[in-house]
């Protein structure tokens, strides 16, 4: 080795992110910490650094996704990796193709990172066993979303400085969220309470297990809360017996104005996007002084350049 | 004359409520006495049964063959090997093929196929309804005529309770019993893990408890109601096994089967989405394992079986959700019951196990068979309850490789298979 | 001392007298060319060139009484072997003056080797503008460029077989007193 050795990383070792279940609370704030540099890089003139320069970046996107997508396009460009998106459309899997098969063929093509989003769990991690590959898990099904429960970390700490000991709130269809889940991997691990609402057949009691308290009332929560994390929630046919109308959901647990007043003054108002407007949560408090919903999205550019510097960057 | 001595072993025949160290006769493919041997002693084939357990041709009533249809996955050959090598001497193929089995010809094609190509006793069963749809009666009294041994939708399970009320009752005239695979299609949805904790922590779907122990609970209204033997298949919830004592010690006609991966494992199997651990129904908490434990010692589940599921490499080596349910059991039930009831647990003794394996299912299915009896068919299973072996899939007589035991090391073995006084395989 | 190897002998090169006196030489000698001291502005290189450059500052400090702006850039994102390595460098955030034209940004290191490392810092500050100039400040200079690359400021050169280490300890960074050590293997 002819270059002088900088610090090297010994808090991170793995090629893949699979979820935030398994990771350790130190691997996380890694990630974080790493996050704030690759920030500092959306400020330059030239937002561009050169770490992945010569990987390449499949973005397979068989669960169709604009906004993650993107993000990880955009988050790859500024590291100087190149980006090929494949969506289940212009995959082989409508010819028949397997998912293992598919995935040898990215990798006979050299690609270096696969960003995987699939309606299966267990998806991106059946082809990080069999690729050298690194595989990002983009989501899957409604197992975990890990980048984006940590672009929800990075957002809390960006704007509290700590984790360990918030009251965090999560509201809505908890049962089938990736994001709910990687939310509460994630934040158990460094030290929150967490509490889940929703009606009873979206935040069953089960959840309990894991470590989480679970209300069935909203207004009973929201004065303590640090964050609240609005779900989004929907109504087709594979929910439609979980719970009547969205009307009566909005009743129960919409964030509407009235609702908003009983927060902290300095409680967090999220939400992973997109927004259903006067559903989840009224127009304005989306909009207004408690809401960060916007920085969530800026700093899933930063956490998504971290992970992919960080899982692309080690050697195969 | 062809004649056998299997020497020095242990004899267990629940039948004749024999078990003794005795020299067991085989002559023309029929147990015989001792006596009737002497005189031609070098052509007597002579099998030393030292230290080993000789029980009449152990049965398996609960086996996918997968013929005609999907050969790949395994055929009747294959299948039967694959019973030889686990011990079977019979087995019971289950009617869900391609075509299914819900007609006579189709009967008549596998009786066929087994008696050219199946190297040991092959018994089929017929469907419930046509094309296993639920919605209609198969033509059971044919399938009784071609030689069917019991009736059951398995795979499938009949929702409508009217339906299978006139099913149990019509199979009644011939006697014939109904199996059941416990299954309510609306609870259970989509389900392709125990809902429980590990389905809530993995965001996976739920395939409830109460699933099984709804149609549990119905067939012994049904088995009341009909005065008619029904048999639940693949027991694996507590709730089911409480529903079944009660119901038998009322003298209900219900009985209740449990397969090996129901009791060797828990839901926490499925935490790395290794497919080999996806299973209708599903491996469950060890809440229900203890449950079954307890049902299996008290009698409450009085039949064991292994649900052999064989499916290709290619057709589990896919997403969790997309994967077929099942995995194969004939090659390691008898290794995994012995070393967990018997040795680990201590649930039932050996001599328990082999009734399990033969009087009960042979009473269930009015088949002249799991006896040791003079001038029965020499089927003889060979048991070294005391072998540690490990289990290799690669060796595998079966087609398939779909295992969740590769590498358990066990203590049980069957190490010798005869049918009619014939070694079709030996370890 | 932390990270002494027990089979190689240990030279001491400097103290940390030593190195406090070559860094107020190299602060005059950044004062001497830099008549319009204002325009200047320091940027160390994770860790020790960002201590170095706090104590350049401080004396330039002492003796002019003028501010001199100093900032951080991180070369780990900028690296031209980023996949090659076993481990992966650990990136830190960046932090400089804006605007950068019309400026001259001082690179700070503690030791200069190849020239790879100043090349990722030219690198990653043209991401944040053009300076008028850059210039090189290093504690040591042990020879061995594979680049086309010189010290502008050089608190001491150090002719050094490449078999050799060299390492630098500063009591901010490291925890250990200042100096300077060749490892010879």
């Amino acid at each position: 080795m002819n270059v002088r050795s900088p610090d090297m990383n010994r808090r991170w070792n793995r090629k893949d992110l699979l979820g935030l279940r398994e990771l350790s609370a130190d691997e996380i704030n890694f990630i974080l910490e790493t996050a704030d540099a690759f920030k500092q890089v959306g400020t330059r003139e030239i937002k561009k650094v050169p770490a992945l320069r010569g990987k390449t970046l499949v973005n397979f996107f068989v669960e169709p996704s604009t906004r993650t997508r993107t993000s990880f396009e955009l988050a790859a460009s500024r590291l100087s990796a190149d980006v090929i998106n494949i969506s289940a459309s212009t995959s082989s899997l409508t010819k028949g193709e397997t998912l293992k098969d598919t995935a040898k063929v990215l990798e006979a093509n050299h690609a270096d990172i696969i960003v995987l989003r699939h309606s299966s769990a267990g998806a991106p991690q059946f082809l990080a066993q069999r690729l050298k590959s690194s595989v990002i898990n983009a989501g899957d099904g409604a197992h975990e979303h890990p980048t984006q429960g940590l672009l929800d970390l990075y957002t809390i700490r960006e704007k509290r400085e700590k984790i360990d000991s918030l009251n965090v709130v999560i509201v809505g269809d908890i049962l089938f969220s990736r994001v709910a889940r990687s939310n509460i991997f994630g934040l158990l691990k460094l030290g929150a309470r967490v509490t889940l609402v929703g009606p009873s057949t979206l935040a069953p009691r089960e959840f309990e297990k894991l470590g989480v308290s679970i209300s069935h009332k909203i207004d009973n929560v929201l004065p303590d809360a640090d964050v609240v994390n609005l779900l989004r929630i929907q109504h087709e046919r594979q929910r439609k017996e979980y719970f009547p109308s969205i009307g009566e959901y909005t009743q129960l647990f919409g964030l509407t104005k009235e609702r908003a007043k009983l927060l902290k003054p300095d409680c967090l108002i999220m939400h992973p996007g997109p927004i259903n407007r006067g559903v989840e949560i009224d127009s304005e408090v989306a909009d207004g002084l408690q809401s960060v919903i916007l920085d969530q999205v800026t700093n899933g550019l930063a956490v998504r350049m971290a992970v992919l510097y960080l899982c692309g960057g080690i050697a195969t | 004359m062809s004649a056998t001595i299997i020497r020095n072993g242990r004899v267990i025949d629940p039948t004749n409520k024999r078990d003794e160290i005795v020299d067991l006769a085989i002559v023309d493919g029929r147990i015989a006495q001792r006596s009737e041997i002497s005189g031609q002693k070098s052509e007597v084939e002579e099998i030393d049964a030292k230290g080993l357990i000789v029980a009449p041709g152990l049965i398996d009533m609960h086996v996918h063959l997968r013929e005609p249809g999907s050969s790949h996955k395994e055929t009747i050959a294959s299948g039967a090997r694959a019973a030889a090598a686990g011990g079977f001497t019979t087995i019971v193929c289950m009617p869900n093929t391609s075509p299914p089995a819900d007609n006579p010809s189709t009967i008549a094609w596998i009786k066929e196929r087994a008696a050219e190509t199946g190297c040991v006793n092959v018994l089929p069963s017929g469907a419930i309804s046509k094309d296993l749809a639920g919605e209609e009666l198969a033509p059971i009294g044919s399938l009784e005529e071609a030689g069917v041994v019991a009736i059951t939708d398995d795979g499938h399970c009949v929702q409508n309770h009217e339906l299978m009320r006139r099913a149990v009752e019509y199979a009644r005239m011939f006697g014939l019993p109904v199996l059941d695979h416990c299954q309510d299609y609306n609870l259970v949805g989509n389900g392709v893990v125990h809902e429980g904790y590990w389905s809530t922590l993995l965001g996976l779907p739920g395939w409830p408890a109460a699933g099984e122990e709804a149609i549990v609970l119905r067939n012994i209204l049904l088995a009341e109601l009909c005065d008619h033997r029904i048999h639940c298949q693949h027991i694996s919830a507590a709730g089911s096994v409480r529903l079944l004592r009660e119901a038998r010690t009322r003298g209900v006609k219900i009985s209740g089967e449990v397969c090996p991966h129901h009791i060797a494992l828990t839901d926490e199997a499925i935490q790395n989405f290794d497919t080999n651990f996806k299973i209708n129904p599903p491996l469950r908490s060890q809440r229900d394992v203890d449950a079954l434990l307890e049902g299996i010692a008290d009698g409450t589940l009085s039949i064991l079986a292994s649900d052999h599921a064989p499916h290709a490499d290619f057709e589990k080596e896919v997403e969790f959700d997309a994967a077929p349910f099942g995995v194969v059991g004939l090659e390691t039930e008898l290794g995994i019951f012995i070393d967990l009831l018997v040795h680990k647990h201590g649930k039932i003794d050996i001599g328990r196990l082999i009734e399990m394996y033969t009087i009960e299912p042979a009473r269930l299915l009015r088949i002249e068979a799991g006896t040791l009896s003079s001038g029965a068919v020499a089927d003889v299973t060979l048991i070294d309850p005391n072998l540690e072996w490990a289990v290799k899939t690669d060796t595998f007589q079966s087609a398939s490789r779909n295992s969740p035991f590769d590498g358990w090391k066990l203590r049980g073995r069957a190490v010798r298979t005869i049918v009619s006084g014939k070694t079709v395989w030996k370890l | 001392m932390k990270d002494r190897q027990s089979t190689s002998a240990a030279v001491p090169i400097m103290d940390a007298a030593a190195i406090q006196r070559a860094l107020r030489r190299v602060a005059h000698e950044i004062v001497e060319r830099n008549p319009d001291l204002r325009s200047v502005a320091l940027a160390g290189i994770p860790s020790r060139g960002v201590e170095i450059a706090r104590r350049i500052a401080e004396f330039i400090r002492a003796s002019e009484k003028t501010e001199i702006e100093t900032g951080i850039v991180d070369v780990a994102m900028h690296r031209d072997d980023v996949g090659a390595r076993a481990e992966l460098p650990v990136v830190r955030t960046s932090r400089l003056p804006l605007p950068l034209e019309g400026r001259t940004l001082i690179i700070v290191d503690d030791v200069l080797y190849t020239g790879r490392t100043v090349r990722a810092a030219m690198d990653a500050i043209s991401s944040f503008g053009r300076p008028a100039r850059i210039q090189l400040a290093a504690l040591i200079d042990r020879g061995h460029r594979e680049l086309p690359i010189r010290a502008d400021y050089v608190g001491k050169n150090l002719p050094s077989a490449a078999s050799e280490k060299v390492r630098v300890r500063l009591e901010q960074t490291d925890g250990e007193s200042d100096a300077v050590w060749l490892f010879k293997e």
